[in-house]
């Protein structure tokens, strides 16, 4: 059977075969590049348009249905309507630190790319520390949203990226508890060794009642995270015009956004990794055929459907949610799901220690 | 008390939340519940609201008749200068002057469609017309005659 874990150990071998070991590595690191940008740009046409669609449905209307075969090729024409955009530079501003600014946040993103299992054996790097790794970055990429806020010289910029901040500060500690909970569970931080300990049931339903309370609240966080609404408290339409990156247009606009729409793949593949099992089929305890029966879908359907459920229902509170006040969100953060979540780690450690998940 | 509260906020939040997605998960199932119209290729098929304002028209029947008296109440209802009624006198078969219209002049360009000169009409003469496509290359001709060449008032008005 065909799989990308027997194409990528077939191309390794060929260039370790035909090239020296240093230009084999250079020619891997340049076809992982390669993937990676590739990745991006599809994904931003794919979830904008599913973001667009999503939102028309769920506010009883069609939705983008002109450029192409029911309005599929709408994205494909916006990206060209901001490629040939002027990328506009204000007087005022710190032109070095502006112009950073976008390269920082999808830099970021694409780095935390990298322990990311998109199915079995497929992986640009199995680190040790796979998990630690995915929250320490992640955190990187308020520096690139302060960055642009500060260096636009415009006080909405600034008013949006120091919400950012604050934001992301604190809902990272119940994303991280959250993701704590699982390794508590598992063991250990590799991405792959989370995956293989859900070889018998997704953590989901082996962890019992806490692993879903951790699970509602690593979504709620990573909402938050991601700067979307009800949490998009960064970007702030409504109060801010548009926060952050008000001064920003053409391609350097295009870049936040598709930064953030990367990003949401990005937390959503690790919920997956971590609660739905990654590319693990769904296995059921010992029903052997049932197991056999669904091994037959391939790992990277299973990998790219359950994230792409996970990305579904992030849209979904974004278009059915209203938006939090300032105070609002920490209240709810500091008061309710910091509290929670660390009581809940409390009850999945005495889980792991008496063994009571399944 | 207060754990009591505190649990019982979490519990009422997170089931109003559902509720909300319920409803737009509903939506996003059931297209059918779609109403947009799309505009431009449904044109013979529109249906438009009962009520819709579009512009002032004054109906007339078959034997080319309406309805107005030339009373001018909408000329005045009118908040801003929209309406401009000139009047003549017609002398009936008994010799008497009667105050008749001669035009019923209507700026379409001023018209907010507020309308007020409708409810003012104490004979019903002019209505709402459900149009929409107002569109003309030149300023002029958005002013409008309402009453039909030759028209007269119908028999029994007053």
């Amino acid at each position: 059977m065909l799989s990308l874990e027997h194409i990528t150990n077939a191309v390794h071998q060929w260039l370790y075969g035909n090239l020296s070991e240093g230009w084999a590595l250079f020619a891997e690191f340049v076809i992982i590049g390669v993937l990676a940008i590739s990745l991006f740009s599809i994904l931003g046409l794919v979830l904008i348009m599913m973001e667009r669609k999503v939102s028309a449905y769920m506010q009883v209307r069609i939705g983008p249905n002109r450029v192409g075969k029911k309005g599929m090729l709408q994205t494909v024409a916006d990206t060209l309507k901001l490629i040939v955009k002027e990328g506009l530079t204000p007087d005022g501003a710190d032109k070095f630190l502006f112009n950073l600014a976008p390269f920082v946040v999808m830099v970021v993103a694409m780095v935390i790319l990298a322990p990311i299992a998109f199915a079995k054996g497929f992986q640009i790097w199995d680190v040790n520390i796979g998990v630690l790794f995915v929250t320490a970055v992640s955190s990187v990429s308020v520096i690139g949203i302060l960055m642009a806020g500060w260096a636009s010289n415009n006080k909405y910029s600034l008013l949006g990226a120091m919400r950012s901040g604050a934001q992301i500060v604190s809902y990272e500690l119940s994303a991280g508890l959250s993701i704590l909970c699982i390794v508590v569970l598992t063991g250990s931080l590799r991405i792959t060794d989370i995956i293989a300990a859900q070889e018998n049931g997704w953590w989901l339903f082996k962890g019992h009642i806490p692993v879903i309370i951790a699970f509602v609240i690593f979504l709620i966080a990573v909402t938050a995270e991601t700067n979307r609404a009800p949490f998009d408290l960064a970007e702030a339409e409504s109060e801010l015009t548009a926060g952050f990156h008000t001064e920003y247009s053409g391609m350097k606009f295009a870049l936040f956004f598709l930064a953030e729409y990367v990003n949401v793949f990005i937390v959503c593949a690790i919920g997956a990794t971590l609660f739905l099992g990654g590319w693990m089929p769904l296995h059921i305890g010992h029903w052997q055929g049932f197991n056999h029966v669904m091994d037959y879908i391939p790992s990277s359907v299973w990998f790219l459907g359950k994230t792409f459920f996970l990305i579904f229902v992030i849209m979904w509170f974004r278009w059915t949610f209203p938006r939090l006040r300032i105070d609002q969100l920490l209240n709810l953060e500091w008061k309710y799901l910091l509290p929670i979540s660390m009581i809940n780690l409390l009850l999945v450690t005495v889980i792991a220690i008496a063994g009571w998940h399944f | 008390m207060f754990l009591k509260q505190y649990i019982s906020d979490v519990y009422q939040g997170v089931k109003s939340l559902l509720r909300g997605m319920r409803r737009t998960g509903y939506y996003f199932t059931h297209h059918k519940e779609i109403i947009t119209q799309e505009y431009p290729d449904n044109r013979d098929t529109l249906v438009l609201a009962e009520r819709f304002r579009g512009e002032v028209v004054m109906p007339h029947d078959e034997n080319n008749e309406h309805a107005c008296t030339g009373c001018t109440a909408c000329e005045l209802a009118c908040p801003n200068a929209t309406i401009k009624i000139v009047t003549r006198f017609d002398v009936t078969p008994e010799g008497k002057k009667k105050k008749a219209i001669d035009t019923f002049v209507y700026h379409l360009e001023l018209c907010t469609m507020c309308n007020l000169c409708v409810e003012a009409c104490p004979t019903s003469a002019i209505k709402m017309a459900p149009t929409f496509e107002h569109s003309v290359t030149d300023r002029s001709k958005l002013i409008k005659k309402l009453n039909r060449p030759g028209s007269k008032i119908r028999e029994g008005v007053e």
